[in-house]
């Protein structure tokens, strides 16, 4: 057993590799890093063993190099709806949840209307459900795959994965399929939790589950909230009106055009265990389209059309335990989890073909922990400044498109870009552009403040561009509109602050950790149904950055740290990040539904440890200014 | 050379001497990654590794005296919520114990039969047996409760692999703002969480029978 100062020598050592910003390549230069990926002993950079990361260690640094780029970038599946007459659907959807009790297992068949796994009897009935009744039907069914690849390196074993399948009996797969809807088209998600039991599980996952949709104006019944997690043997029917916000308010009776949604996601969010069960692969990504937003660029706002030239790009970061190759997750960590694999759409750094055109890629940061600045390079040349445009800021259209050279993403964040390679490969003579992440991370608290050189930081995808084509969609540099940011310029009910701070290894708002005992004592305030109000939030913290996200309506961003906010950030947007000491003032409406959400840190494992708390919507309200 | 390793490869070969006597197998491995040589993974059952990550078996004592080893017979096939405190700490330790305390009252018919409660110090010099003894018997700890001390670097190595630390070296020396956290563990089960010791007392009880129940509802 190793003793204290060998503990903090190892430590302090790999901090040092990590400080200094060394990528498994330049270790490999320096001797230190062998072809297995074992760092070569230097005086203890692991205290578990004599020569470096020993079995079992699962740690930034620890994890076996895979090279980038074998793989082609995977796609996931658009899902299919489903009839009614499919054997998923034996028990018909219903407005209540289903509490009859199955046989087999003692259970109610449907998880929802439990509270915290308790059953709340006449709760969780869907709102709204006979005004849009569900027009689209779909099944998912959460399982683990024991085959899954994240490269097509073959001395990289099969990975187990959780993920949700397709609804049959196909294979559960990392990212789960595409959920793609339309606006004014009602749906509803049949879920099945047929997770293994709970010794199954590899070293991490819970199987109880509550499948979030992220930014979707959904009721609390279907909105996958922390305490309202299902069990093994249950299924769970999540229905969405499919409405923009404000159809019971003040945009009846279809909801205000403004406040539509295009890019979300759906994954995991059970209390305590999120971080874990999102990071074994249960998420996924939903998009809506509507009349502007079409998917085809030959109609609408002239997006590029779904699904050959608008691709979803889910980054996420891992760790593999040296020992056995198999993806790892510390389930005692309390900062976060920071990884140095990293993966999207479930490849390790895949590559991707593109014609001449321009596309639009809808990046997502999967968490848990990592924040992103993303760049294009050349790797031919990677001093060239390479501008895109951002187009949408978490999922939201912006009033217009905004050139950039990068931009930031938290844990959770989304923003959809447009690249013109065909304009990019004339102007800088390129045929090969990295989407580049050069934000110095080490570990779960916050990024650094480094920005590392073009072609030293961690490239996500490769795109390999192609022969010129044919493009039909609007060329971003000519200013076209998309929807206009909601009014701002009405009296707020009420303004609140929250502190978000770590006290003794607690993480906190307002000094109180998540409560899910029973709705009574979760529930921490009550906003008035169909008002506005503004919320402070504050991170003292020079040492910790939080993604905050809030459920239910997108808020706008008034000030940060007093000023108000410019370009991509003069938006809707579901996450704030709350850097180093600052105050961020939000406005927000909460209209149409009545019931509670959660408020939270949307680094998991901040968000694990108690860094959340939820609000509820009622007729009446209270104007609690620190709850 | 196929484009995909190009940049990764220039970047290894501008740097040959260094690696001069491995280079050229490292080339062939990426050349062709469904011909790459083994790497000599082995299969290790999780248990196993979560055991190694995070359970030592380090050497403790009772706070009457009795000598025991924390996984073979603390943790192992045990279901357990464990906090770090120290007798003569007056910040957060005496909320954290009256909070302990009325978990053990709600929970009194599974402390110490399948559940169990242990509190290890922070400041082995101090706190011998004897001084825990007095410490649980203040705060009213009954059985099923085990309050532990045990050698420095026992002590501190056990607090690591737990996670009870600071990544903020500074912070992390400070005992007088040590982790308040409850680390709540399954270990059949393989399942880990922990619960701010200043929650709600009933949402701590209900924290640690979701993780010792709720696997059995899933059947």
């Amino acid at each position: 057993m190793p003793n204290r100062r060998d503990v903090e020598n190892a430590q302090k050592n790999r901090l040092e590799i990590v400080k200094a910003g060394l990528s498994r390549r330049e270790l490999f230069k320096m001797g230190l890093l062998t072809t297995a990926g074992y760092l070569i002993p230097k005086n203890g950079l692991s205290a578990w063993a004599t020569n470096g990361c020993s079995p079992g260690q699962c740690q930034l640094g620890c994890s076996p190099p895979i090279a980038p780029f074998l793989d082609p970038l995977y796609v996931p599946p658009v899902l299919l709806a489903r009839p009614l007459t499919d054997p998923g659907f034996t028990h018909p959807p219903r407005q209540c949840p289903n509490h009859g009790v199955n046989p087999a297992n003692g259970r109610p068949f449907e998880g929802r209307g439990q509270f915290n796994g308790h059953v709340q009897k006449g709760k969780d009935c869907f709102q709204f459900y006979n005004r849009f009744p569900p027009q689209h039907f779909y099944i998912e069914r959460l399982r683990a795959n024991p085959n899954f690849r994240i490269t097509s390196d073959t001395s990289i074993p099969d990975q187990t994965i959780w993920g949700f399948n397709q609804g049959g009996d196909d294979p559960a797969m990392f990212p789960g399929p595409t959920i793609v809807t339309h606006y004014q088209q009602p749906v509803l998600i049949r879920r099945f939790n047929e997770l293994p039991t709970q010794p199954q599980n590899g070293g991490f996952g819970v199987p109880e589950v509550s499948t979030h949709l992220h930014n979707f104006h959904s009721g609390s019944e279907s909105d996958g909230g922390p305490c309202r997690y299902f069990f093994r043997g249950q299924y769970f029917d999540y229905y969405h009106t499919m409405h923009q916000a404000g159809f019971d308010s003040d945009h009846q009776p279809n909801g205000d055009i403004n406040e539509s949604a295009s890019t979300l996601w759906y994954h995991d969010h059970r209390v305590d265990h999120t971080a874990e069960n999102a990071y074994k692969g249960l998420a996924g990504f939903y998009l809506i389209f509507n009349q502007f937003d079409t998917g085809d660029e030959g109609t609408g706002f002239h997006l590029p059309s779904f699904p050959d030239f608008d691709i979803p790009l889910f980054l996420t970061d891992k760790l593999i335990d040296p020992a056995t190759g198999l993806l790892c997750f510390d389930t005692f960590g309390l900062d976060g989890l920071v990884g140095d694999v990293q993966l999207v759409n479930g490849k390790v750094q895949p590559f991707l073909e593109v014609q001449g055109r321009r596309y639009r890629f809808r990046v997502l940061d999967g968490g848990p922990s990592r924040f992103y600045e993303l760049f294009l390079t050349d790797p031919n040349n990677p001093n060239q400044v390479i501008p895109f445009w951002v187009i949408a800021n978490d999922g939201n259209l912006l009033p217009k498109p905004v050139q950039v050279t990068s931009f930031r993403l938290g844990a959770s964040e989304r923003y959809d870009i447009i690249i013109d390679f065909k304009h990019l490969g004339r102007k800088f003579g390129t045929t090969v552009l990295n989407l580049e992440n050069r934000l110095l991370q080490t570990n779960g608290r916050a990024p650094t403040n480094t920005i590392l050189p073009a072609g030293q930081g961690t490239t996500c995808v490769q795109f390999r561009i192609g022969a010129d084509v044919l493009d039909g969609s609007v060329d971003p540099a000519t200013g076209p509109a998309f929807y206009q940011l909601p009014s701002i310029d009405v009296p707020s009910r009420v303004t609140r602050t929250f502190e978000f701070v770590r006290q003794n290894g607690e993480w906190k708002i307002n000094g109180k950790p998540a409560d899910c005992t029973t709705p009574k004592t979760a529930i921490r305030f009550t906003c008035q149904r169909n008002t506005s109000e503004r919320w402070i939030i504050r991170n003292n913290s020079h040492g910790w950055q939080h993604p905050i996200h809030i459920h239910l309506e997108e808020f706008r961003i008034l000030t940060r740290n007093g000023a108000p906010p410019t370009h991509v950030e003069h938006s809707r947007k579901d996450v704030c990040r709350l850097q180093f000491g600052e105050e961020v003032e939000l406005f927000f409406r909460f209209r149409d539904f009545r019931g509670d959400w959660p408020m939270h840190c949307h680094n998991t494992v901040h968000e694990d440890h108690a860094m959340m708390l939820l609000w509820g919507i009622q007729d009446v309200g209270d104007t609690n200014p620190n709850p | 050379m196929p484009r995909m390793t190009r940049r990764g490869w220039l970047a290894v070969a501008g740097s040959a001497s260094a690696v001069a006597g491995s280079a050229s197998g490292l080339l062939a491995a990426v050349h062709d990654p469904s011909n790459n040589p083994p790497r000599g993974f082995q299969q290790i059952p999780p248990r196993e590794l979560i055991q190694r990550r995070h359970l030592p078996n380090v050497e403790l004592i009772t706070q009457v005296g009795t000598k025991v080893r924390f996984y073979d017979n603390l943790v192992k096939d045990k279901m357990v919520v464990i906090n770090f405190m120290y007798a003569h700490c007056e910040g957060l330790c005496p909320t954290i114990t009256a909070n302990l305390v009325r978990v053990q009252k709600i929970l009194h018919d599974r402390i110490g039969h399948d559940i169990f409660m242990y509190s290890i110090t922070l400041k082995p010099e101090e706190d011998t047996p004897q001084v825990l003894k007095e410490y649980a018997d203040m705060h009213g700890a009954g059985p099923g409760w085990l309050f532990l001390t045990g050698r420095p670097d026992d002590i501190e190595l056990l607090r690591r692999s737990l996670g009870f630390t600071n990544s903020d070296p500074i912070e992390d020396a400070d005992k007088s703002n040590h982790i308040g956290m409850l680390r709540i563990g399954n270990e059949p089960m393989l399942r880990w969480s922990a619960c701010p010791a200043e929650a709600h007392t009933q949402w701590i009880v209900t924290s640690i029978l979701a993780e010792a129940d709720n696997p059995l509802k899933g059947g």
